[in-house]
């Protein structure tokens, strides 16, 4: 378990200091994927960086099951790495290294036998799927391989805490999915807290169960996935609910109309007119307010907001018809800011 | 100036020259650059390592007064013109070699001038490691010595195999310039030959030989940085 308290990070700068963090509270029970979501410039990295001390907090404190990591030597702290370990947007493999060696690298830095890391690496690259990779190097390879690369080197040392820093935005659509699905397989497999830092939604709502909305330093919402997003109060949690709408009035809402917000996670409903046969079926209109979907093979991903002005009625009756569809999730959020 | 360059004595005399004393010469500017570099990398590559990593914010900051007298010191060697300095070592090169003339003599001097340059050279090669991988090893608990020699130095051989290079060549050039203070090779016959008995063909052969050396330590050099280079897609 991870538990931050009142943590708060200053940087000094040539012009003043700069807040980046400001009395930070959060708990991150073990095995879970938490995600971290926030606009650039809202302190994530910074906040991934106090949690293996690469930045020390100015106040305030991380303990990873118990033990104050601010208060280990630097020596000790180098253990503690091998046991909280990180991927990263740009995946920082060494380049001038094969990816078997890549693997071999932090396994060679815990003064594992040279025979027996590579033994191991290659275990571990069979678990990412690229085996046959071994002996390449990473220019060779595509973003979303070396980000698996990147991820068996950092299962290398049998970590207990897996951070990720926006480790899928360098990446295009799909592999962001299959990245994310080999992330989520390996909590499951090896029960390896993930700490999931982005800035998109996407990203959250098809892997996180809980998540933290960070802006401009604090922690302005958290809790499960689900309940923060489909009841945004906080004006950044209802930037990134409704992207395209201004933070006050995200939608311009007729008189007497309420809204759901539709999410898709790989819903097969790409054949399937959702929208036009509620309509038609169920006499519901609805009105798109925002909708932001892709479609992935046969599957489809992303969200939509809809409008209804039917009252409690219709706004149930419209929830129970989508939620028939699997893998689709739909809740109705309110869209005033508290 | 050149009027006698190509006239019957001066050819055979030359001719002469180049069978007798060229071989030799060759041998000596080729040994000397050789070490001399060898040597400058030995002690310039440890001094820029420790510009990049003991700066404020590097892997293994130092005491500021500690960095300002490293600079201060590398920058002082490389102001110095060669020529004096040649002059200024002289005690130096008596302690290590036991005399201040001929090839082996010259050294020393060529090191401790060639030795700041390396350092500087190192140091722009280090820098142009990606700092996210540093801090990469960092968050894998990596020691600052692991990062400097597992990190820095390995990602950074393609660049420092290149500034290499330019070390060598440079040595070369100065090499050729102890000639006046009783260095071996090709550097003496140009300057005793040409510009002390005006035997101006003499010195051109000289001349030619050291461009053809440039030459070719450029053109292994560039091989060989390139095929050392991982990050280029085969």
């Amino acid at each position: 378990m991870i538990e931050i308290r009142h943590l708060s990070k200053t940087f000094r700068t040539a012009d003043g200091t700069v807040e980046a963090l400001k009395d930070v509270s959060l708990t991150i029970p073990d095995g879970d994927i938490f995600g971290i979501i926030g606009m650039s410039g809202a302190g994530k990295s910074t906040l991934v960086r106090c949690i293996n001390m690469l930045e020390k907090p100015t106040e305030g404190s991380v303990a990873l099951d118990g033990v104050a990591l601010e208060t280990l030597s630097k020596k000790e702290l180098r253990t503690v790495r091998q046991k909280v370990t990180m991927i990263f947007q740009g995946f920082n493999l060494l380049m001038q290294r094969t990816c078997l060696k890549n693997v071999c690298f932090p396994l060679a830095l815990a003064g594992v036998p040279a025979r027996e890391a590579e033994k191991r690496a290659l275990e571990l690259l069979d678990t990412v799927g690229l085996k046959d990779k071994a002996n390449a190097y990473p220019a060779q390879l595509s973003g979303g391989q070396q980000q698996r690369v990147a991820i068996a080197r950092a299962l290398a040392t049998q970590p207990k805490v897996l951070l990720c820093d926006e480790a899928t935005s360098a990446l295009d659509p799909n592999t962001t999915a299959s990245i994310l699905e080999l992330i989520r397989d390996i909590n499951r497999r090896l029960g390896i807290t993930v700490i999931i830092i982005t800035h998109q939604m996407s990203v959250v709502e098809s892997v996180c169960s809980h998540v933290a909305i960070l802006d401009q330093g604090t922690v302005v919402e958290q809790g499960e996935v689900g309940e923060v997003f489909s009841h945004p109060k906080s004006a950044a949690a209802m930037r990134l609910v409704f992207p395209e709408g201004s933070p006050d009035a995200p939608v311009a809402a007729r008189e007497g109309e309420r809204f759901i917000r539709v999410v898709f996670n790989g819903a097969h409903a790409t054949g399937t007119p959702l929208i036009a046969r509620m309509a038609a079926q169920e006499g519901i209109e609805a009105n798109i307010a925002y909708a932001s979907t892709r479609s992935i093979g046969d599957k489809m991903f992303g969200s939509m907001l809809l409008g209804l002005t039917g009252g409690e009625e219709a706004v149930s009756h419209a929830i129970d018809f989508l939620t028939q569809m699997p893998d689709v999730l739909a809740e109705e959020v309110s869209v005033h800011v508290s | 100036m050149f009027h006698n360059l190509f006239e019957g004595e001066a050819v055979a005399e030359a001719l002469e020259i180049i069978r007798t004393q060229f071989p030799m010469a060759l041998w000596e500017t080729f040994y000397v650059t050789v070490l001399s570099t060898l040597f400058a990398v030995i002690i310039g590559l440890p001094l820029g390592v420790l510009l990049v990593a003991g700066e404020k914010g590097g892997v293994l900051p130092l005491p500021p007064w500690l960095m300002k007298a490293l600079n201060v010191l590398i920058n002082l060697l490389r102001s110095v013109p060669f020529l004096i300095l040649m002059i200024l070592v002289f005690p130096l090169t008596r302690l290590i070699v036991g005399t201040v003339v001929g090839t082996v003599a010259s050294i020393v001097p060529l090191v401790i001038a060639a030795f700041p340059f390396v350092a500087r050279l190192v140091e722009g090669s280090l820098r142009e490691v990606n700092p996210n991988t540093v801090e990469m090893a960092q968050s894998m608990g990596a020691s600052p010595f692991a990062i400097i020699t597992r990190v820095m130095i390995p990602e950074s051989v393609p660049s420092l195999i290149s500034n290499f290079t330019i070390a060598i060549t440079t040595i070369l050039g100065y090499s050729a310039m102890s000639g006046i203070i009783g260095g071996g090779g090709l550097g003496k016959i140009a300057i005793n030959y040409g510009y002390y008995r005006y035997k101006y063909l003499i010195m051109f052969v000289a001349v030619i030989l050291l461009i053809l050396l440039v030459q070719l330590f450029q053109t292994a050099g560039t091989k060989a940085a390139v095929r050392s280079d991982k990050r280029l897609k085969k």
